[in-house]
């Protein structure tokens, strides 16, 4: 880290100001227990750092469940999909390498043809990258409305610590002027650099982690190194915030991450969904928040910071408007995906997930 | 070894320490590490220069790729073409080059030797770091079969609390001692204490020993300078400390070619030999560093010192025992358990942390009045134990 960094113009501010149009969650129902896990492979059942994770079914992929949460979303919004510019969907688990998951997701909802539709990557944060992106292309008036999705059907290897917890699932966003918004979104900063803790290679089925490396110099510091350069810019302190939504691989590194920056137990329960579906990846930070905007009164300011590995982190300040209460009955609250389980064996989750060699 | 050296009183003194944190410094180097280390014994030692380098590593050819240290520490620390050269006993590697420096000046062939112990463990990560730390072990009859370490401390573990029947909960003495001392060693890995009954709810590391019972492996480097007081510069004033007594011995490399596993012969016979050269009994020591790798490796090691009868070092962990203020002082700057075990480099922490001691220099950390200190490092299951004995 350059201690003679420029730190000028740093956090990232629209020409119009921008907010969050439209939102929506997508969580298929099954629920494969961390119990299950350890069954098969220390042969006894245990807990594991979650309760369950979701698994999505044998016709689900990031399209489907993208196409599921963008029409929550559009609902919403109140807008017609033929007003969206941009159909961006973040995953670290698009079922094609060449053509892009918007490609799909945009003609199923009815936003073609004049859109903008490529597909993201950067691990858990490609959702929100996404997510900056289209804030860029409303806030610079080149759009009025942009819709960015996050959204994964990780890749658990079998037998991996993490196997407990990666899951499926994710959210889309609307992101339009604030006039018309939801939620405002006051500030955003980005913080990333090259940190190798996750990855996967292009022919590899399964992604390889640093172990104990993925921890403080990755996760750690660029969460709290994001989170308090953003506060510090915009004179913003812990109280400031009813909610705080971060990126949550499991439930111990987001409630210590919390505590580390200021921030209180209460302020995050309501985005922490990691203990009951997983960790939901480029959906992850995102599905917090929609879980939050279902429950936000106006004028309750909202602090999102998402984490990527290779490593990099997205933060975005937010404040909730009159129009949230009125709009967010429209579709399935975040809550009402994770009540809808269906719970399955390991057998039936290595048939769904194919990890059952056919040949 | 000649029976001579044995008997002869040396004027071997520690010139100069240096140490780096142990910890997972993701973001040094093996080479950062060892020159920060030496670079900081120099300047305790008022600018002596060594005339040889002897380093302590296990794991550098494995884990960094990396061999020749004798080359590239000398290099790198500004001493380009001192002698050099690596001396590798698992994780002893770091006692042992301290017993070579020592043979060095001691013999007169060398007036100023540097012993420096480095450890980058966290070069590599996951399970091949498992698969390396085993080459401690008998690569065709133990790890081939799936031993590590670990596992095989957990094995002799069980068969103590076999054969002796010990209470289980008093081994919880051992890291509650060691991390009580950590808490105020600056350069330690840990430096909190235990909360009250935590060992008890201690996850498991290897069936039946816990996650306290086991020290953590980690990265760091640590030096001594040695040389005889006519070498020591104008405005050296440290307080005088000697090395008068240094042993090292083998035992068979596997434990089940040993008639009694749970006797460590090496341990015993390196520290009678080093307490004869320097002319004391191991009970005269005012305090012990001693190879905490495991709970087991402390209660072998402090019954192989004499300090408790076969099958009975489990009762000594107890503050009142082993305690700063105890009759046997250990681990004082909270030992392998809590300072941390960065395996080659951990035999010269042993001696900075004992040299500051008998300097007088300890802080929080002081046991009182200390005068002669002993000081051991075992490779793997105790298959090489080297001990000193210094004195102020």
């Amino acid at each position: 880290m350059s201690e003679t960094m420029n730190n000028e113009g740093i956090v990232n501010k629209p020409a119009r100001p921008v907010g969050i149009v439209g939102y929506g969650a997508y969580i298929p129902r099954y629920r494969l227990p961390g119990t299950e896990i350890s069954r098969i492979w220390n042969g006894e059942a245990s807990p594991g750092p979650v309760k369950e994770k979701a698994v999505a079914g044998l016709d689900e992929d990031v399209i489907t469940m993208s196409i599921e949460a963008a029409r929550n979303a559009l609902a919403r919004s109140g807008i017609s999909p033929t007003q969206l510019r941009a159909v961006w969907v973040g995953s670290e688990s698009h079922p094609y390498a060449v053509k892009p998951s918007g490609t799909i997701v945009a003609e199923a909802i009815g936003a073609s043809a004049h859109i903008q539709a490529a597909d993201w990557e950067f691990a858990c944060k490609a959702g929100t990258e996404a997510f900056v992106a289209a804030m860029g292309l409303v806030g610079s008036h080149m759009a009025n409305y942009a819709m960015a999705i996050g959204m994964d059907t990780a890749q658990a290897k079998p037998g991996d610590a993490l196997e407990y917890t990666a899951s499926c699932g994710g959210a889309a966003f609307i992101v339009g002027p604030a006039e018309e918004a939801l939620t405002t979104i006051d500030a955003q900063y980005s913080f990333v650099t090259d940190t190798p803790d996750f990855w996967r290679r292009a022919h590899q089925k399964y992604p390889e982690h640093g172990q104990r490396f993925t921890g403080e110099p990755a996760y750690f510091n660029h969460i709290v190194s994001a989170t308090s350069t953003l506060m510090q810019n915009e004179d913003l302190a812990p109280e400031d915030f009813r909610f705080a939504v971060f990126h949550q691989p499991n439930e111990k590194f987001p409630s210590r991450v919390a505590k580390q920056l200021g921030f209180k137990p209460e302020q995050i329960e309501d985005g922490l969904l990691s203990p009951l579906i997983g960790n939901t990846y480029a959906g992850a930070a995102l599905v917090g928040l929609t879980a939050v905007l279902d429950v936000a009164s106006p004028g309750d300011r909202i602090l999102v910071t998402s984490y990527g590995s290779g490593a990099g982190s997205d933060v975005f300040v937010l404040t909730a408007q009159a129009a949230l209460p009125e709009r967010r009955d429209a579709a399935l609250h975040t809550q009402d995906y994770i009540a809808r389980r269906t719970e399955i064996d390991y057998a039936t989750y290595a048939r769904f997930r194919g990890k059952i060699a056919m040949k | 070894m000649s029976a001579s050296m044995d008997n002869l009183y040396s004027d071997v003194i520690i010139a100069g320490v240096g140490q780096t944190p142990v910890g997972e410094h993701w973001d040094r180097s093996l080479r950062e590490l060892a020159a920060n280390a030496i670079l900081a014994a120099v300047k305790d030692s008022a600018g002596l220069k060594p005339q040889v380098l002897y380093i302590g590593n296990f794991l550098a050819v494995s884990a960094s790729r990396q061999a020749n240290l004798g080359a590239l520490l000398t290099e790198d620390a500004g001493l380009n073409g001192i002698e050099g050269v690596t001396i590798e006993a698992a994780d002893a590697s770091g006692g042992a080059a301290l017993r070579m420096a020592y043979l060095a000046v001691l013999s007169g062939a060398v007036d100023v030797a540097m012993a420096i112990g480095v450890e980058k463990f966290t070069d590599v990560i996951g399970p091949e770091s498992e698969s390396f730390l085993s080459q401690m072990l008998d690569a065709d009859y133990e790890s081939a079969q799936g031993l590590t370490p670990l596992s095989l401390a957990g094995l002799l573990f069980h068969r103590y609390l076999h054969d002796y029947a010990p209470d289980r909960k008093a081994f919880a003495g051992f890291p509650e001692v060691a991390h009580a001392n950590g808490e105020t060693n600056v350069n330690a890995m840990f430096q909190q204490g235990m909360r009250e009954g935590v060992y008890k709810k201690a996850a498991e590391a290897a069936e039946v020993l816990n996650l306290f019972d086991v020290a953590p492996y980690a990265d760091g480097a640590a030096a001594v300078i040695l040389t005889r007081q006519d070498q020591l510069p104008d405005g050296w004033d440290r307080p005088l400390v000697r090395v008068i007594g240094s042993s090292l011995v083998t035992d068979t490399l596997s434990i089940h070619d040993r008639p009694l596993p749970l006797v460590w012969d090496a341990a015993r016979l390196s520290i009678e030999r080093a307490c004869r050269g320097a002319g004391i009994m191991p009970k005269d020591v005012d305090f012990f560093e001693y190879h905490d790798a495991t709970s087991l490796h402390a209660v072998l090691s402090l019954e192989a010192a004499g300090f408790a009868s076969q099958g009975q070092g489990w009762m000594l962990g107890n503050p009142d025992v082993i305690g700063l203020d105890g009759q046997i002082p250990v681990a004082t700057f909270g030992g392998l358990k809590a300072r941390g075990h960065p395996l080659g480099a951990t035999g010269l922490y042993q001696a900075v942390e004992a040299a500051m001691q008998l300097r007088g220099e300890a802080g929080k950390n002081q046991v009182a009045g200390a005068k002669v200190g002993l000081i051991q490092s075992l490779g793997g299951m105790a298959s090489t134990a080297v001990a000193h004995v210094l004195s102020r």
